[in-house]
């Protein structure tokens, strides 16, 4: 299968897999960045700072005063060959609790209206699938994860929101995701979360990492109550919502 | 034993930044850091202290400082005014390119850069605990420096002791000759999806002179021009990755250049990125400043990058000591001592 190496600057090259966001996709990103990582720390690809890998490609970051295009390209097509061999490691599972719609999710009504569901339904079809985390960004540990049901294909509200509150569940096409931190936002606010996304002081600060699998949990606005309660008071760490997986 | 720096006035956006943190990005966490590293790394040289060290950056207008409790020793890079008030009220106007040592109970107002926005001041010692690496503040995550926020009045900086050489005044420096003013064309790399644009479209983005808006900050410059037109592929595309640099272009084809603190993906067709050697360039410029932008190849880009590293560790290397006021001038005797050295020589 084809790549194509886009040139994005002077400290970075972007490999393209594909524009569409498709499974397949996301796990050839997956498959290259983890023999660029592994050669990296075979210390193979001097110069290379780090990588970033989104839907449907990888980009590598390098250091212009270090290495340059011409001897990283050859050194990224053997890698790129390498990785068609070798199929992603799996990623973790977990279950996170959500509270739907009310003060939580304030689109849950417009969902329903517009994809013709009960409020029900879209609670129901949500907490019923499991996602696949594509790819962290937008902000810290800001998780894209899909594929939603068909059913729930909803476009960006008109008018995004200057402030969608911290830990809003929303979704918008076939993709949902959680906001780590208030922020500006477009997408369709469903529920609320209570699991941190993102600790800077954690080994790994993203709770989510690409390949990751999650389900989401209904639960009653006391049992978030609780469960902010508990996370707040540090009764609950990461792992508590850790289903399987290294 | 420390020192305390109190912030008297913030300024504009002045944030505590180093060299930035490098490895986050799959986190979704993009750099920050200096947007122009060489202001950093010299203000850095100028106290003495290596060149990574954290600093304060500041946008349009710099804060006012005061010492304390014990000597602070500061370094002032970029091309703004320095007032210096003693302890008794008495005022002193500096520029910047050296280092100055406040005294107890004196303080230094810094003002706004000359033709271009930032100015960064290091403080020698300075002591910010580093997170993901590194001590630079990216406000939107309330990651680093002071509290992951722009300095405010009333924060108080910490600082180790300035070390003692038997009673002596710590050595200031100073950059004799800095660094000239470039009003070049903005240099950019083609892609990664200039494909979204006709041959009409890129030549106009070539060709159009564009202006820096008001809306700017670290994490991107919104430019104001003639509007781009995609083709039929459009302005969107399935979000990727952004680096600092990238010149996105959403649907009203306005371009949108990413900084230190940009968002490290993103789903508008990026026509272009700007060179590492002319970014710090473009987010200084100050609103309302006219941009060009000019077509380069990476691997020009990259040589580029080499030469400015270069001229860097030229400028950091003709950092020289400073005559003090009621001092011996230094300076002087060096330029009479090479004088009479050489009238001796021709003897």
């Amino acid at each position: 299968m084809s790549a194509r190496l886009l040139d994005a600057g002077d400290g970075a090259v972007t490999i393209e897999f594909g524009d569409r966001i498709a499974p397949e996709l996301v796990a050839r990103v997956r498959a290259l960045d983890q023999v660029v990582e592994a050669a990296r720390s075979r210390g193979e690809l001097p110069g290379v700072v780090e990588t970033m890998p989104t839907f449907r490609s990888l980009t590598v970051l390098y250091d212009p005063l270090q290495t340059t295009r011409a001897l990283l390209d050859p050194a990224l097509s053997v890698l790129l060959r390498q990785a068609e061999q070798v199929p992603p490691t799996a990623g973790r599972r977990w279950r996170l609790p959500v509270c739907y719609g009310g003060e939580f999710g304030a689109d849950l009504a417009e969902v329903a209206s517009a994809t013709g569901l009960s409020p029900d339904e879209v609670v129901r079809l949500h907490a019923g699938c499991e996602v696949s985390v594509c790819m962290i960004g937008f902000m810290p540990g800001f998780p894209f994860m899909g594929d939603l049901p068909a059913a729930l294909d909803m476009p960006r509200r008109r008018e995004p929101r200057l402030r969608v509150p911290a830990g809003s569940v929303a979704i918008t096409g076939r993709l949902t995701a959680i906001y780590p931190w208030q922020s500006p936002g477009g997408w369709q606010l469903i529920g609320r979360c209570p699991v941190p996304l993102f600790d800077a002081a954690a080994p790994t600060p993203s709770l989510l990492a690409p390949g990751d699998r999650v389900r989401f949990e209904a639960v009653t606005p006391q049992r978030l109550a609780d469960l902010e309660a508990a996370i707040a008071a540090g009764a609950l760490t990461s792992t508590a919502w850790l289903e399987s997986g290294a | 034993m420390s020192a305390t720096l109190e912030v008297l006035a913030s300024g504009a956006l002045a944030t505590i930044q180093d060299l930035g943190r490098v490895g986050w990005r799959r986190y979704g966490v993009p750099s920050a850091g200096a947007l122009d590293p060489a202001l950093l790394r010299l203000a850095n040289a100028l106290v003495g202290q290596a060149e990574g060290a954290a600093a304060i950056e500041f946008f349009v207008a710099g804060p006012t400082l005061k010492a304390v409790d014990e000597p602070v020793q500061l370094g002032f890079a970029g091309d703004f005014p320095v007032t210096l008030q003693r302890a008794n009220g008495e005022r002193k106007q500096l520029d910047a390119w050296r280092s100055l040592t406040l005294q107890p109970g004196e303080s230094v107002r810094i003002g706004t850069p000359r033709g271009a926005r930032a100015g960064v001041v290091a403080v020698r010692g300075l002591s910010v605990a580093a997170v993901l690496g590194s001590a630079a503040t990216y406000t939107r995550a309330r990651l680093g420096g002071l509290g992951g926020r722009a300095l405010q009045a009333g924060d108080k900086l910490v600082a180790d002791s300035l070390p003692v050489h038997d009673g002596a005044a710590p050595v200031e420096r100073q950059l004799p000759r800095p660094p000239a003013a470039d009003g070049r064309a903005i240099r950019v790399v083609p892609g990664p999806q200039a494909d979204h644009f006709d041959a009409e479209g890129l030549e106009a983005f070539y060709s159009a002179e564009y202006r820096v808006s008001a809306d700017a900050d670290r994490m991107g410059v919104r430019l104001q021009g003639p509007a781009l037109v995609h083709n039929a592929k459009g302005a969107e595309v399935v979000s990727d990755a952004t680096v600092p640099g990238s010149i996105q272009v959403p649907g009203n084809g306005q371009p949108i250049v990413l900084l230190a603190d940009g968002q490290t993906a993103g789903g508008y067709a990026k026509i272009a990125t700007v060179i590492s050697v002319d970014l710090p360039r473009l987010a200084q410029a100050p609103v309302g400043a006219s941009i060009r932008f000019e077509p380069v190849t990476v691997a020009q880009a990259e040589t580029l990058a080499r030469e400015r590293e270069a001229d860097v560790r030229r400028w950091l290397a003709t950092i020289e000591p400073l005559a003090t006021d009621g001092d011996i001038d230094l300076a002087a005797i060096y330029a009479a001592n090479l004088v009479s050295g050489m009238i001796d020589a021709l003897g």
